[in-house]
């Protein structure tokens, strides 16, 4: 698309200051021999490093992340990040709690993606309790995970827009968004901490006429999601600020722990949901966008190509699913119907014990990990046999990402720490705990 | 496939890997000696291709003797398997080889341990606490750190003053 505001010199490289630049001589001083000196007259000035603050409340820098950024005229020469902000122990709140308690907290990671994290922890405890969980309810999972993918990917898309000038782009993002909440609305009865996953299942299966709304939704999210590409992916300001900017290679890339958009942007098509397939990822078909770059331009356009994929997938879900039970019918994991709880007295116990004392998880240790929106996230469980973990440990899809940004920026303008920070989707939540 | 890198790590490091074993949903695990974490986490990266290292965290097993527990979760991303390691730490001895030279991804999840377990790395470049303060008294994760522990007010730190803008000279 065209816009007035292009008419900057387009031959720069954005980043490079233009030292060919028409030549203006100082008023009041002789006109200078410009074939003789020019090399003098144009050389830099030594300038005086400054070192300046951005955040912990800033508008650039999502959440309350500080970054102490050493400036030399514009370049940054050196950052350092001072997190914690956001830190409100959720590992130690966890253990604190029963297995089943801890999906409220995990909702509050990724709060944009929510359901991701909830399936996830549902996943790491039932690998640990070897618990096989019924067909419907994993398509329900990826149907409802996928949901969230566009959800995050979309808010992503909208705020790098928005930080780069294109209001119209956010906003287009936010109502798409909004619609899909409006359908998780209805299915958990809230936008962002849905709490839908339990161990054994999921809580809610899906209400009247849920489908045929969804995929609605599912249309008019991709008219929307057709407005966006057309509004910045040819959008010469858009390309300008983002290609070649904030770029890593992809063994750099490996070597700082990436995983997910970001990785796949550098080249690397490592997916947990093709390398170690889970629920009923290796019955789906979708392709993994796979960037060459690595830089803020490629990062965008794995979001928008994994929200057609992510698309695909949900229709695949609803096209192969099933009627059936939703959690297992086993009451040392999942909640008896009401009806049992109130009518017999091994209802009322198995209800009484899972909610006073919590599933008994056999004791033991496991890693597992999930695809989420920004990577890989991991829980490490350790259970000591009790209603209570002994220890969660939470693997973070966006902290390496976020470790990363002093690599990614150095010797960068100032101004291309923006759509950095923008790419790499740091979520405050889940990186802090 | 990884059951080919624990059996190579057996022949290769002798003294240093033991009880090797499958965990639940078919992880391959092993226990690794502190002294030795570095070494072999270089051979795994050098030799056996483990270029992405996505986790590490600790535990503490109060009560139990060793009482830390380092645990590294490795990945190979050609061969598409994963490791993991667990390295016992002692109370006494709380100082581990850092190899965030091995992969520079550690670097925060050492910084993480220190801050929330209190176990130091050996060699690593910066290590400051990563959530906390630098104040902070204790390490919150540890099991005796109480869930509602209060800490002590601290006084205002001095700030360095880097860069005075312009303006009319005493002011601040």
């Amino acid at each position: 698309m065209t816009s007035p505001l292009n008419e900057k010199a387009p031959e720069s490289p954005v980043g490079t200051v233009d030292r060919a630049a028409p030549e203006r001589s100082l008023a009041g001083e002789p006109d200078p021999q410009v074939a003789l000196g020019s090399s003098e007259l144009f050389a830099p000035l030594p300038t005086k490093r400054m070192v300046v603050n951005l955040g912990p409340s800033h508008p650039a820098m999502h959440g309350v992340t500080r970054a102490v950024v050493e400036l030399e005229g514009e370049t940054i020469r050196s950052m350092k990040l001072d997190i914690g902000f956001l830190h409100r122990g959720f590992e130690k709140s966890c253990e604190s709690v029963t297995w089943g308690q801890c999906f409220p907290y995990t909702d509050r990671l990724n709060y944009v993606s929510s359901i991701m994290n909830n399936v996830g922890f549902a996943l790491a405890v039932e690998k640990l309790c070897r618990l096989e969980i019924p067909e419907r309810a994993r398509y329900l999972r990826v149907l409802t995970s996928e949901l969230h993918r566009i959800c995050d990917h979309l808010t992503l898309v909208g705020a790098m827009g928005l930080e780069l000038g294109a209001m119209t782009v956010f906003l287009y993002a936010i109502e798409a968004r909004d619609l899909i909440w409006d359908r998780l609305t209805e299915l958990c009865g809230a936008r962002l901490t849905s709490n839908y996953a339990r161990i054994g299942g999921v809580s809610r299966d899906l209400p009247e006429q849920w489908a045929e709304k969804t995929l609605a939704t599912l249309d008019r999210t991709a008219e929307l999601r057709q407005e966006i590409d057309g509004l910045l992916t040819r959008n010469r300001i858009f390309v300008d600020r983002t290609k070649g900017t904030g770029r890593i290679s992809r063994e750099d890339a490996i070597d700082f722990g990436f995983t997910g958009p970001c990785l796949r942007a550098s080249g690397d098509p490592y997916d947990v949901r093709k390398a170690f397939p889970y629920l009923v990822y290796d019955r789906l078909d979708f392709d993994v966008p796979v960037g060459s770059a690595g830089d803020n331009f490629d990062r965008y356009l794995m979001r928008m190509e994994e929200m057609r994929q992510s698309d695909r997938i949900v229709r695949q879900c609803f096209d192969q699913m099933e009627p059936g039970e939703i959690i297992v019918q086993d009451f040392r994991y999942a909640l008896p119907p009401k009806p049992l709880v109130y009518g017999t007295i091994e209802g009322v116990m198995a209800h009484f014990k899972l909610v006073m004392e919590g599933i008994k998880v056999p004791a033991g240790e496991a890693y597992s990990y999930t695809e989420a929106a920004n990577g890989e996230l991991g829980f490490y469980l350790v259970s000591d046999g009790g209603g209570r973990p002994y220890k969660l440990g939470l693997r973070a899809p966006a902290w390496p990402m976020l470790a990363a940004l002093p690599h990614l920026t150095k010797d960068a303008l100032l101004a291309d720490l923006v759509p950095t920070f923008d790419s790499i989707n740091m979520i405050g939540g889940e990186v802090e705990q | 496939m990884s059951k080919a890198v624990i059996g190579a790590l057996l022949e290769r490091f002798p003294d240093a890997v033991k009880d090797a074993y499958v965990g639940v949903g078919g992880d391959d695990c092993a226990f690794v000696e502190k002294e030795k974490i570095f070494e072999i986490c270089r051979y795994l990266r050098e030799e056996e291709r483990f270029d992405l290292a996505p986790y590490l965290t600790a535990v503490d097993y109060l009560g139990e003797e060793p009482r830390f527990e380092l645990v590294y979760n490795l990945v190979s991303l050609p061969k598409s398997a994963r490791i993991r390691l667990r390295v016992k730490v002692p109370e006494d001895d709380c100082v581990v080889p850092s190899v965030t030279s091995v992969w520079r991804g550690v670097n925060w999840f050492e910084r993480y341990c220190y801050d929330m377990y209190g176990i130091r790395f050996k060699g690593h470049p910066d290590l400051r606490r990563l959530y906390m303060y630098d104040e902070f008294v204790g390490h919150p994760l540890r099991k005796d750190y109480p869930l509602r522990g209060r800490q002590p007010l601290v006084p205002e730190r001095e700030v360095e003053e880097k860069y005075r803008g312009p303006g009319p000279a005493g002011r601040d």
